[in-house]
């Protein structure tokens, strides 16, 4: 072991270079904090991108697209986005004097000698054959008949060799087929298909009363025109599919957001009173709590509709509203509750009563903030279920009533034409899972971002 | 335990009365009453239809009567179907809701459990991802658009297929059944498989894992012994609330599927307004569920003593 040698000056103390004390970075509240991790989240970001892009379609799209929802434009029941819009001016309605005409003769690729007699428009398909002695039934189908049995809606049955069909007429193909009856009225083997493209034609004065050329203009027969535009298409009843989705958007999102927070700020409360007093109160309202949680929710919801019903003119928005609160306070109340409790217990709680704070500092400085991260999380799923029970009831016609839409209630519409025109059922259908989709995974990013113990557990 | 069960059963039997005497009173507020229809009645024939079905007695009288009977299990009988007793109607269609449902809670639960367990083996590979993106998307779609959607890729299969490989509706076979009970427990499996996913998560790397590891006991024996039966726990405690979100759920699945089920009648009566039957179905759901929630809390105790201690 070697001495070293030691001198004065290496027992001198050093100069001070930087202070220990101050924070390298600026500090970050939790809030601060949480709102860095949530950004981090690429899922969370754009989840909360598509909320707000779905708030900005509910809200400021009603004022872009200024078509009103309840108008029904008859000329257009029932379209697909992006169908034609053309339309072709025609005389007004003549009717058809089909004894005059001479019946076609059968060949040998047509022995019904079936054929159109006149060009096929909206106003009227008219349809002749060759004269014979047995009757002829007349069939209708959107689809190519494939075998017997699949030849569609049956028109007539018929002694005259010719028909006139103005039933319900769109502009598309039609497949009209001919069964030849043998005497005991029994469909026979004989038949014969047409297929018929059917143009859609207005008469001018119709054009005029639908504003589609002015009273003054001058039109002439055979001009094409074009009807106003459905971008997403229409519904059954020919109103606009983008002009409803928006109000029906409205709705369910009205009531998806309102409802959880009405009913979280209701628990919220209940729950934060019982926790703070604890004792035989605080047991007695978490058994009433528990009663309220055992009633089946769905159930009640639809007793609740039934009862109070739905007068003329409502919308039946704020029954179902008010029966969401009633019933659904209970789970975020029991949450908060719990933790109060163990808030209450935390030792910067004591060490501030210690320091002489008031209960009211104490409940609104320490133990709220500290909860509101929980209460958030709570609302956001709550949302998801909240606008699947509005749909729910309104797709069993339990929600709200029919000339207000709704996504579920226009789902619940667009059912029953699903096979001809699937999107009307296919939008609202869409709307319901992004928004969905959206508050779950935003509530994954703000439970990751937002609760410490729940982190990286995902 | 005993104590436990029958404090939880007298409970029970609170909620069932409060959901019956709920639907009473519910009822008698409606405005009118169910002779008030389209026929126009004389006061005679009136006053004789309302001693038929008792209505001209005083409301306690009547709520008596009624608690009395439900208490003998006896509904009353439908306005609307005359000579139809509720409890036929819920006798009739209520066990093809319970074979449907029952089901649909095998498949939620299997499939749940099953494809849980794997994404957390999986953690962050592509069966995880896979996975995941589906059961978000069986969250995020509602039940009655997934019924509709299959039913819809049915009709297409089938076309192609040039005959039918499943059936689109109705009741019957084996073979109605299957899609209706998928799409029934669609998204409750979709939750099941998320739930288990975190509560694996949490045993997949615990130390008797890792001890069990240690020892060489074969991986599949661990995934069995050591992480699924750890895991499967929180999934059996929300298996109460499934049943309850199964039940209902079967409503829009039975409507869409034309299936006959209790659902799909119980839907009807309320759009119909048929009084008896909707107090006689919703009194005989608020039961079923009330009592298949303890049920499941009871069994969970069976499983896990730690509840019972608790309790």
């Amino acid at each position: 072991m070697s001495a070293t040698d030691l001198t004065q000056a290496d027992f001198a103390a050093l100069p001070r270079q930087h202070s220990a004390d101050q924070l390298s970075r600026p500090s970050l509240s939790y809030w601060a904090d949480a709102w860095r991790r949530l950004r981090a989240n690429p899922r969370a970001m754009s989840s909360l991108g598509l909320i707000l892009a779905l708030l900005a379609f509910v809200t400021v799209g009603p004022m872009v697209w200024t078509v009103d929802p309840s108008v029904q434009d008859v000329d257009h029941i029932g379209i697909s986005p992006g169908a034609d819009r053309q339309v072709t001016l025609t005389t007004p309605f003549i009717p058809w004097e089909p004894e005059a005409l001479t019946p076609p003769t059968p060949s040998t690729g047509n022995p019904l000698g079936f054929t159109l007699a006149q060009s096929a428009t909206t106003q009227s398909v008219r349809l002749t054959w060759a004269d014979q002695d047995s009757p002829r039934r007349l069939y209708r189908n959107l689809f190519a008949p494939e075998d017997t049995g699949s030849f569609g809606l049956p028109l007539a049955d018929l002694d005259t060799p010719y028909f006139e069909d103005r039933l319900d007429l769109q502009p598309e193909t039609y497949y009209y087929t001919l069964v030849a009856l043998d005497a005991a009225g029994e469909e026979s083997e004989t038949t014969a298909t047409l297929t018929i493209d059917v143009t859609r034609v207005i008469s001018i004065a119709q054009a005029q009363e639908r504003g589609l050329i002015q009273p003054d203009e001058s039109a002439e027969i055979g001009q094409t025109l074009k009807l106003a535009w459905h971008p997403l298409g229409t519904d059954y009843l020919g109103r606009d599919m983008l002009a409803r989705l928006m109000y029906g958007g409205q709705v369910s999102l009205f009531i998806g957001l309102l409802a959880p927070l009405a009913f979280v700020f209701l628990g919220v409360i209940y729950g934060s009173v019982a926790g703070f007093l604890g004792g035989p109160v605080d047991q007695a309202m978490m058994r009433f709590a528990d009663f309220v949680v055992a009633l089946p929710f769905l159930l009640f919801m639809i007793l609740f509709k039934v009862v109070f019903g739905i007068g003329p003119g409502e919308s039946g928005i704020l029954p179902m509203l008010a029966a969401m609160i009633i019933l659904l306070w209970p789970a975020p109340a029991r949450l908060v509750r719990g933790q109060i409790l163990q808030i209450r217990e935390e030792a910067y709680v004591s060490a501030s009563k210690l320091l002489g704070a008031t209960t009211p500092y104490v409940v609104g400085r320490h133990m709220l903030p500290n909860t509101l991260g929980v209460i958030l999380v709570t609302i956001t799923f709550q949302v998801p279920s909240a606008i699947f029970t509005e749909a729910f009831l309104s797709f069993i016609g339990m929600g709200v009533a029919p000339p207000t839409p709704s996504w579920g209630a226009m789902c619940n519409e667009g059912i029953k034409s699903m096979l001809t025109r699937p999107h009307e059922l296919l939008f609202p259908a869409m709307m319901i899972s992004a928004t969905v989709l959206a508050f779950n995974l935003l509530g994954d990013g703000l439970r990751d971002a937002l609760d410490a113990r729940m982190r990286g557990a995902e | 335990m005993l104590k436990y069960a029958a404090k939880r059963i007298v409970l029970g039997l609170i909620t069932v009365w409060f959901i019956a005497s709920a639907t009473f009173f519910g009822m008698h507020a409606v405005p009118g009453d169910p002779l008030t229809g389209d026929k126009a009645l004389t006061p005679q024939i009136r006053a004789n239809l309302e001693a038929k079905y008792g209505l001209d007695k005083p409301l306690a009288t009547q709520y008596w009567i009624y608690l009395g009977n439900i208490a003998q299990g006896d509904f009353g009988i439908s306005y609307t179907q005359e000579n139809r007793r509720v409890n036929d109607i819920i006798r009739e269609h209520f066990p093809v809701s319970a074979t449907l449902g029952i089901l649909a809670i095998v498949f939620a639960g299997v499939g749940g459990v099953l494809w849980g367990a794997l994404t957390a083996l999986y953690r962050n590979r592509w069966p995880d991802v896979a996975i995941m993106f589906l059961v978000i998307l069986g969250i995020s779609v509602p039940s009655f658009v997934m019924a509709a959607i299959s039913q819809w890729s049915l009709v297409n299969l089938n076309q192609t297929a040039g005959g039918t490989v499943l059936p689109i509706g109705g009741w019957g076979s084996v073979w109605h059944m299957v899609t209706p009970a998928l799409v029934l427990g669609l998204s409750t499996m979709a939750y099941l498989t998320r739930l288990m996913r975190s509560s694996m998560l949490e045993v997949v790397n615990t130390d008797y894992v890792r001890t069990a590891r240690a020892k060489g006991v074969p991986a599949t024996q661990i995934f069995s012994r050591h992480q699924l039966r750890n895991a499967i726990l929180p999934v059996i405690t929300v298996l109460g609330p499934a049943i309850a979100g199964i039940t209902t759920g079967g409503f829009v699945v039975e409507i869409v599927f034309a299936i006959p089920g209790l659902g799909r009648y119980f839907v009807q009566a309320i759009q119909q307004l048929d009084y008896t039957v909707i107090m006689g179905t919703t009194v005989f759901y608020g039961a079923f569920l009330v009592f298949m929630v303890i049920l499941v809390d009871l069994i969970y105790g069976l499983i896990d003593p730690r509840v019972r201690v608790d309790q």
